[in-house]
């Protein structure tokens, strides 16, 4: 059974890519054979976080316009062989995808056995935004603590319960997941940022994951390398507890409050 | 909090002000959300209509659509300025 799973957030620049590549990784880890597909026709990055980049020659546009297997399309990741990347097609005609196209490349990614596919999403709601909805049995909504954000997400909250498949077909959204990013803890305290349950009040949806405000996110893109994989950081180690509960472990919460100071900063401050 | 935090200005909890708008905005939104795509446009062309005769704010008109029993019902509620404070050009 293939579970299909959408990246999401509406606004852009909040951490889609980013948490696709490492859920996708982590879901790999664990032995699932996964593909993490790139729905942003005309701005392809997922190869690049996945560090790729210099391996794709056909995409997603490819496939679904029969110019490519699909065989031929997903790039294997070097470090996982359960691990498959299809990179979006640098075409500026986004209508290349269509729903159809979309449907027949995620039936035969059932038919070879895959236990996870991941849409990366575009951002906004046009046509790549619903069409890497459209099919998903679940939803990982992306969130950065900050008002634009927060808003937008509920936005996209709406279209996944009315412009979805299942939505369509009378059995609801499917179970949608909140991932907070960006997370700054000291900030939470000192009053400067909205906490995870502020955000989890407003948009009525179960935590499934708070990745703390970390360099190592920058540096791992710098270097092609999802964060996951730097299990000595914390945002590696917040991904990894995602992924966990994705999958449906009971993992406790981290990284939620800010590092204890010291006497000397207590009485003295930063 | 530090010694020397007591000297500087204490800054607003501009946290809680976000999480106050939010409330309030998807409130909102989620309240016209499911309804016609033509109430934004059905709201604005009211508004202006509406302000041929009185000066009211832009977001001094709600509409919305309620499901009921026997169908759905368009409610409208305009909030019109104090007396005194219309300025109104039509009459």
């Amino acid at each position: 059974m293939t579970e299909t799973i959408v990246i999401t957030s509406g606004k852009g620049g909040v951490g889609k890519t980013t948490t696709s590549a490492s859920l996708a990784t982590g879901l790999a880890q664990r032995g699932h054979k996964t593909a993490v597909i790139d729905f942003d026709v005309g701005l392809r990055n997922l190869d690049l976080i996945m560090g790729c980049e210099r391996r794709v020659v056909y995409d997603f546009v490819n496939v679904i316009q029969a110019e490519a297997t699909l065989k031929q399309a997903l790039i294997r990741d070097k470090r996982h062989e359960n691990l498959y990347v299809l990179a979006a097609s640098q075409t500026r005609d986004k209508d290349a995808l269509t729903q159809d196209g979309v449907g027949r490349v995620l039936e035969d990614l059932a038919a070879d056995g895959f236990d996870y596919v991941l849409c990366d999403s575009p951002a906004g709601i046009e046509k790549g935004a619903h069409l890497a909805m459209y099919f998903a049995d679940r939803a990982v909504v992306v969130v950065n603590p900050e008002v634009s954000s927060v808003r937008d997400s509920d936005r996209i909250l709406g279209l996944l319960s009315s412009k979805t498949r299942r939505a369509e077909k009378g059995e609801g959204p499917g179970p949608q997941h909140l991932l907070l990013t960006r997370y700054n803890p000291v900030r939470v305290e000192a009053g400067e940022m909205m906490s995870v349950a502020d955000v989890e009040e407003i948009l009525g949806i179960p935590v499934l994951g708070v990745i703390p405000e970390s360099e190592n996110v920058l540096a791992a893109s710098n270097s092609g390398v999802p964060v996951i994989h730097d299990a000595g950081s914390i945002a590696g180690q917040a991904y990894a507890d995602a992924v966990a509960r994705l999958v449906g472990e009971d993992v406790p919460m981290r990284f939620l409050d800010a590092p204890k100071k010291g006497f000397f900063k207590r009485m003295f401050g930063t | 909090m530090s010694l020397l935090d007591f000297l500087r200005p204490r800054p607003k909890n501009t946290a809680n002000i976000a999480r106050e708008r939010l409330r309030i905005i998807v409130a909102q939104e989620r309240a016209t959300r499911g309804g016609p795509d033509y109430l934004p446009l059905l709201r604005n062309e009211l508004l202006e209509v509406i302000r041929k005769y009185v000066q009211v704010d832009p977001d001094a008109i709600q509409v919305n659509v309620e499901r009921g029993n026997d169908g759905e019902v368009l409610e409208l509620t305009v909030a019109l300025p104090e007396a005194g404070r219309a300025t109104g050009t039509g009459g």
